[in-house]
C-alpha cells in the first residue's frame, strides 16, 4: 500500500501543494487532475524519488521511502512526458536494455510478446527515430507488460496515443489492477477504468 | 551474475551500440585531436629536436582539449529523451551507472585517441620508447579526464552557456593530469625515467574512480529536480 502524508511541495517559490494526503490501496487506480501547472508531474516525481518534497513522508507497505530507496525503485515503473528511449535503437533493444537497468531478465519471446501485444511486432527491428511521436508511446508501454511491478505511475500515459492505443492503456490497467497492483497516473482524458480522483489546485 | 553488473554492462552496451549508429558524433573530437597535433609540426618545421622536446606536451593538450569537446555530450542526450530519468530510478545505484556511462564514453572518446596517438607521435619524431612511454601514460591519463569532466558535465547540465562553463570548472582539474601525463615523456627523456609521474597518474587514476561519478551522480540527481 502506498500512503503518503502532509506532502508540501514548491517550485520556484511557489507553493504547489501542502498538507497533501492519500492512500493507494492494492487494485486501486489514483487520477490525478488539475489544471496545467497545479503539480501534477512534481508530485508524481515526488513519489518516484525523482524529486524532493518541502516536507512529508511516502511511506510504501508501512515504510519510509527514503530509508532504502534502491528497493523503493525496483517496486515502481515510471513513464514520464518523455518516453526514455533511445532514437537509434529499435524498439525491442530499448525494451531489452530497459529490463536489465530495471533488473530483469526478459526472453526473446517476452520481448516478442510485449511488443505484439502494443502493436509493434513488425516494427521492432527499425530503429525509434523513424518512428511517430504515438509510436514512441507504444514503445514505451511495451515496458508495462514486459515488467512486472506493483505499482505504476504514469504521467499523461494517454497523449499522442489513438484510440486503439488508448483502449490499451485501458485493457492493461484494468488487468494490472485486477492482479492487485496499483497505479497513479495523470491525465486529462478519462482512463477508461474505475479510479479514485485526486483533484490538485482545488 | 550480479544484477548491478548486468545493468552497468547493458549500459556500456547501449551506449557504444547507439554511438556505432551515429559515428559522426565520436569521430568529432577524434578528428579534432588529429587535425590539432598534426598541425604544430608543419606549422613549426623539422627542426627535429624542437619537434622532440614539444611533441608530448602537444599530444596531451590535443587529447585534453579533444575531451572537453566531447563531454557536454556525456549526459545531454539522456537528459532530452528521458533516459536519465530512468536510470535514476533503476535499482542500480546511480553511481554505478554514472562510472558505467563514462567507461562508454572513454571507449568513444579517449580509447580511438590512444590508438591515433603513435600516428602522431613519428610527427614529432618519437622514439619507439617514448612512444611507449606517452601511451601509457595516455591509458592512464585520458580515463581521469573522462571522469572529472563527468562531474563538470553533470553540474553544469541545463545550464545556460553550459559549455564554457564546464571548460572552466574543468580546466583547472585538468592541469595535473596534464603536467604529470606530459611530464611522464620528458622525465623519460631526460634519463630519469617515467616510473613517478605513472605512479602518480595511477594514484589519480584511482581517487578519481572511485570519487567522481558518485560526484558526478550528486549533480545528476539535484539537476534532475
Amino acid at each position: 500500500m502506498l500512503s503518503v502524508q502532509q506532502l508540501a511541495c514548491e517550485r520556484g517559490r511557489k507553493r504547489l501543494f501542502s498538507d497533501l494526503n492519500f492512500q493507494v490501496r492494492p487494485g486501486v487506480c489514483l487520477h490525478v487532475q488539475g489544471a496545467n501547472g497545479a503539480g501534477k508531474t512534481s508530485l508524481l516525481r515526488i513519489v518516484c524519488g525523482l524529486a524532493e518534497a518541502l516536507q512529508g513522508e511516502i511511506h510504501w507497505r508501512g515504510q519510509d521511502t527514503r530509508l532504502d530507496p534502491g528497493a523503493w525503485r525496483a517496486e515502481l515503473v515510471y513513464l514520464g512526458h518523455t518516453p526514455g528511449l533511445k532514437d537509434e535503437l529499435s524498439a525491442a533493444e530499448n525494451l531489452h536494455f530497459q529490463s536489465q537497468i530495471d533488473g530483469w531478465k526478459l526472453s526473446q519471446e517476452q520481448i516478442d510478446g510485449a511488443l505484439q501485444r502494443v502493436g509493434l511486432g513488425r516494427q521492432q527491428q527499425i530503429p525509434l527515430r523513424h518512428f511517430s511521436q504515438g509510436q514512441k508511446r507504444r514503445a514505451a508501454l511495451a515496458r508495462l507488460i514486459a515488467r512486472p511491478a506493483p505499482l505504476w505511475v504514469l504521467d499523461e500515459p494517454l497523449a499522442a496515443l489513438d484510440q486503439a492505443a488508448q483502449q490499451l492503456v485501458a485493457q492493461l490497467l484494468a488487468g494490472h489492477l485486477q492482479a492487485g497492483g496499483m497505479a497513479l497516473i495523470t491525465s486529462h482524458q478519462p482512463l477508461g477504468v474505475p479510479c479514485l480522483d485526486l483533484r490538485l489546485g482545488a | 551474475m550480479n544484477p548491478h553488473l548486468r545493468a552497468c554492462m547493458a549500459l556500456v552496451l547501449r551506449d557504444v551500440r547507439s554511438a556505432a549508429r551515429r559515428p559522426g558524433d565520436v569521430a568529432t573530437p577524434l578528428f579534432f585531436f588529429v587535425v590539432v597535433s598534426a598541425l604544430f609540426p608543419l606549422a613549426i618545421g623539422p627542426e627535429l629536436n624542437t619537434l622532440r622536446l614539444i611533441g608530448p606536451g602537444i599530444v596531451w593538450v590535443g587529447a585534453l582539449l579533444s575531451s572537453i569537446l566531447a563531454m557536454h555530450r556525456l549526459f545531454g542526450a539522456d537528459v532530452a529523451d528521458g533516459s536519465l530519468e530512468q536510470l535514476a530510478l533503476s535499482p542500480t545505484p546511480l553511481g554505478l551507472l554514472v562510472a558505467a556511462k563514462v567507461l562508454a564514453h572513454w571507449l568513444l572518446t579517449g580509447a580511438p585517441l590512444v590508438l591515433v596517438a603513435p600516428l602522431i607521435a613519428v610527427q614529432f619524431d618519437l622514439s619507439f620508447d617514448s612512444m611507449m612511454v606517452l601511451l601509457l601514460a595516455l591509458v592512464l591519463g585520458t580515463p581521469v579526464l573522462s571522469l572529472i569532466g563527468a562531474v563538470g558535465a553533470a553540474l553544469t547540465l541545463g545550464l545556460r552557456g553550459a559549455e564554457l562553463l564546464l571548460c572552466l570548472l574543468v580546466l583547472p582539474l585538468y592541469i595535473p593530469v596534464l603536467v604529470f601525463g606530459a611530464g611522464a615523456v620528458q622525465a623519460h627523456l631526460g634519463g630519469l625515467g617515467a616510473q613517478a609521474h605513472v605512479s602518480v597518474l595511477l594514484a589519480m587514476l584511482s581517487v578519481a574512480v572511485f570519487l567522481c561519478p558518485w560526484a558526478a551522480s550528486a549533480a545528476l540527481r539535484i539537476a534532475m529536480e
